[in-house]
């Protein structure tokens, strides 16, 4: 029978960069994936690394994640195609604008500098084919954007290399405590090791509830969709508020368009149904935000499936039933910045028991209430 | 003119693509009392097989013959039949709830249908030679497009290079127009004629054979023919100048290439229809039951699309998976007898092995190395692919991250079975295990004007909004 220090369970970006933390700590992990790296939301998201427009709780994960992000070539020896440019969340109306400035003040007393509002002219100079209608916005400079798909290879390669084995292709069917371990059984037989690490995404809740642990963890699979090569025209990330849409080129010229609309998933299959009528109502946006865009030209849509909880924030940390079992899941639809930096305060928090960085109100427990 | 305003919201049976298979398979349904609506990309009906069949300036009936002709009867049928045939319509995306994405006139549409009937076709293998992409190389379903809708014949020296029955059609075609072909250049290889000989009793009993002999009699009679050509380049400084075939070169203008025709699946695909591996027509193709229906409930799939057999069994192919949804959705509908039609579809199905097999394309024309280019949108070369599966990477959908071939406007159609290909040669596995891109809709790009023109109900985009 395979043993090892850890079972990381699932192979998304997040479960990678656990076993690549937890390998550089010198522990052996063994990765569980039933698909391959990737398949899902980690190689199929925005790219978005934004610091910008998150929630309270998860700021401290962000910010530690984000240095992480600014040396990632030292970390896993790819670039990842990371890029700096910022993003830039836009306001439409004054009545918006004012909202950000109150978000802004109140980060600013609590400590956090990165958010930074802006006015219409620093606007039209960071993204000078936004639509006249706007009147400013927020921006976080040293925020950019990376290639997911290839993020999660480097961390699944540097992981291997650094001692975590991978199984991919395996899925795990049940989970006992036998002795001082756990048992985790695979469609690849049965691993055993002290510590396990629930990373399974949108499939997390089943592993959760192996545990007697059940989390109302929602399935979801937020659509994109990518034009054909445009000339270059703008750097930022641009994100916004009222309406859903996240924008952004890339440096092959074309332009990724996403914002949250969700297509019809069903995480049994792997197969997600894109639903065009609220595309459109993103292809109505962008033609109302950017309007030398409108004859681009769409080439492809797609939709990544993931786990999104009721309040929006990931579950990060202990299990509250099981000693020895930690959780990193249901990060909601933005988790692609945090997964270097929470892969490596899970390592620490599996090695060593504690971490010094704040993860209060991401605990499980917090759906027991 | 029918406008994406005068659609219904939905339909008893939708048909994508008016060939031989959607033509016949609208005309049987539309009579049988289903509401039908049949889209097609081209200006007018006639796929490619009948393509510009109610339009083509060609009025000597011996160019294309009497084959061609044939069409014509096919599509005055769907035309009094009552299916409302709606050309210049793009179908752009197609899902497992039967949800119709199209677009006329640059106005996008989603149609309901309660059946589908994707008559897709086929399209052209890529034939990713050295030199391919220079300007004076085309396909040479390219060049019969340009003869059968506009009357266009190539002016200057012309060598047609490759195998399959579609590229001694085209020569024959070629000549009655009064094209002077410099040369036709036989890819297939020798050992073929041993794979293909127990085939040949079929092949002898069907329709294909007496045509077959005409035609090569025809071309050979005009043309010199050279045989079992097993290196191929086009050669030029940015236009094409020489075709070089195993230590010889022939200056020429024009080079047209063909290496047989293959199912195009990236509608079935991207509806979620299952597909797998064909290794006798070296493509993928969807799996199906007797009535031509997919893996997807609701939608079948008929014509090439189904599988490499050629227009008049496309033809069969139609009815039967009409009758099918006919029967599914009013039963109590008068439909057609289905075992004539099956009996008739199996004789023209009988030769199409014999076919295959002669004409199977030579591995080395199929798997090209070095820096001939396989993804043309991208630019990525035979060995980026071929060092790219070496370090470990297991499939296209994976090859898509490190190298984008297959991203591109194209969509996979010219490189899908290339890269699939090479993955599956430089890992020791079969096409089967490695399989196909897993492709997104839209099936066909469209702008994002368009996109954005889709009708929305005023509760929905509320509803959507935070």
């Amino acid at each position: 029978m395979r043993t090892a220090d850890v079972v990381v369970i699932g192979g998304g970006l997040h479960g990678c960069s656990t076993a690549l933390h937890l390998a550089l700590r010198g522990l052996k992990p063994i990765l569980v994936e039933k698909d391959y790296a990737g398949r899902h939301a980690s190689g199929v998201n925005a790219g978005g690394v934004r610091q910008l427009a998150r929630d309270l709780a998860e700021i401290p994960l962000s910010i530690s994640s984000m240095e992480l992000w600014e040396h990632i070539e030292e970390l896993v020896g790819d670039d990842c195609g990371f890029t700096s440019y910022g993003t830039v969340l836009v306001a439409e109306t004054e009545t918006e604008l004012a909202s950000f400035r109150a978000r802004v003040d109140d980060l600013r007393l609590r400590g956090f500098t990165h958010e930074e509002l802006i006015g219409r002219d620093e606007l039209k100079r960071l993204v000078p084919a936004v639509a006249d209608h706007c009147p400013g916005g927020v921006v976080s400079r040293r925020d950019g954007a990376a290639d997911p798909f290839r993020t999660t290879q480097a961390f699944r390669k540097r992981a291997i290399e650094k001692g975590a084995e991978v199984l991919e292709g395996v899925t795990v069917t049940g989970l006992a405590r036998v002795g001082a371990n756990w048992r985790v059984e695979t469609t690849a037989g049965p691993i055993e090791a002290p510590k396990v690490v629930n990373a399974a995404g949108a499939w997390a809740d089943r592993i959760a509830a192996m545990l007697g642990e059940p989390v109302p963890l929602t399935v979801v699979a937020p659509m994109l969709m990518v034009t054909s090569r445009l000339p270059a025209f703008i750097q930022p990330v641009v994100i916004l508020r009222g309406r859903k849409l996240s924008f952004k080129q890339l440096d092959n010229g074309t332009v990724v368009i996403g914002g949250g609309h969700l297509a019809a998933s069903d995480r049994d299959r792997n197969e997600t149904v894109i639903d065009w009528s609220k595309l459109a109502l993103s292809a109505a946006t962008v033609w109302e935000l950017f309007p030398l865009m409108r004859q681009a030209t769409i080439v492809r849509a797609w939709a990544g499936i993931e786990a999104y909880m009721p309040d929006g924030i990931p579950v990060v940390g202990p299990s509250s039933t099981s000693e020895g079992v930690f959780h990193q899941f249901g990060f909601s639809t933005h988790g692609f910045q945090l997964g270097p930096g929470t892969g490596a305060v899970m390592a620490e928090l599996v090695a060593t028991g504690a971490t010094n960085t704040p993860i209060d109100g991401l605990g499980i427990e917090r759906f027991r209430r | 003119m029918t406008e994406a305003s005068d659609l219904a919201s939905s339909y008893d049976l939708v048909v994508i693509g008016g060939g031989p298979a959607g033509l016949a398979a609208a005309s049987l349904a539309a009579r049988a009392g289903l509401a039908t609506v049949l889209f097609d990309e081209n200006p007018g009906v006639g796929g490619q097989i009948y393509r510009a069949i109610t339009s083509t300036p060609l009025s000597n009936r011996s160019i294309l013959g009497e084959d061609y002709w044939a069409g014509k009867a096919l599509a005055a049928e769907a035309k009094a039949s009552g299916a409302l045939v709606v050309n210049g319509a793009t179908v752009w995306s197609l899902d497992p709830t039967l949800l119709v994405g199209v677009s006329i006139a640059r106005q996008a549409r989603l149609i309901q249908a309660r059946r589908a009937i994707i008559a897709t076709g086929s399209l052209e293998r890529p034939f990713p030679i050295p030199g391919w992409t220079l300007s004076g190389v085309m396909s040479a379903g390219g060049a019969q497009t340009l003869l059968k809708a506009q009357g266009l014949v190539p002016a200057g020296r012309t060598v047609l290079a490759g195998s399959g029955p579609l590229l001694w059609l085209l020569a024959a075609q070629l000549l009655r127009a009064g094209t002077r072909l410099e040369a036709m250049i036989d890819t297939a290889p020798r050992v073929n004629w041993l794979r293909a000989l127990p085939h040949l009793p079929d092949f002898v009993l069907s329709p294909y054979w007496s045509k077959g002999l005409a035609l090569l009699r025809e071309v050979k009679a005009r043309v010199p023919v050279i045989r079992v050509v097993d290196r191929l380049e086009a050669v030029g400084d940015g236009k094409f100048r020489e075709v070089a075939f195993d230590g010889r070169r022939l200056p020429a203008d024009l080079l047209l290439l063909h290496q047989g025709v293959v199912p195009n699946v990236n509608l079935a695909v991207a509806a979620g229809v299952e597909h797998r591996w064909n290794d006798r027509q070296l493509c993928f193709e969807p799996v199906l039951g007797d009535d031509f229906q997919s893996s997807v409930p609701g939608i079948a799939v008929a014509g090439d699309g189904a599988g490499i057999a050629g227009g008049t069994a496309a033809v069969e192919r139609g009815r039967i998976a009409a009758i099918a949804a006919v029967r599914a959705l009013t039963p109590e509908a008068t439909t057609p007898d289905p075992q004539p039609i099956r009996q008739q579809l199996q004789r023209e199905e009988m030769g199409r092995a014999f076919l295959d097999c002669l004409y199977r394309p030579a591995e080395q024309f199929r798997q090209p190395t070095g820096d001939t280019l396989i993804c043309r949108c991208e630019e990525v070369t035979a060995k980026q692919v071929r060092d790219t599966a070496r370090m470990g990477c297991e499939g296209p959908n994976q090859m898509k991250a490190f190298l984008r071939c297959g991203m591109g406007p194209c969509q996979g159609r010219l490189c899908g079975l290339t890269v699939t290909e090479l993955i599956a040669a430089e890992r020791g596995t079969r096409p089967a295990d490695v399989g196909y891109y897993r492709l997104r809709p839209p099936a066909k790009p469209i702008t994002l004007a368009e996109l954005a023109s889709l009708p929305i109900g005023e509760a929905e985009r509320k509803a959507v909004e935070r």
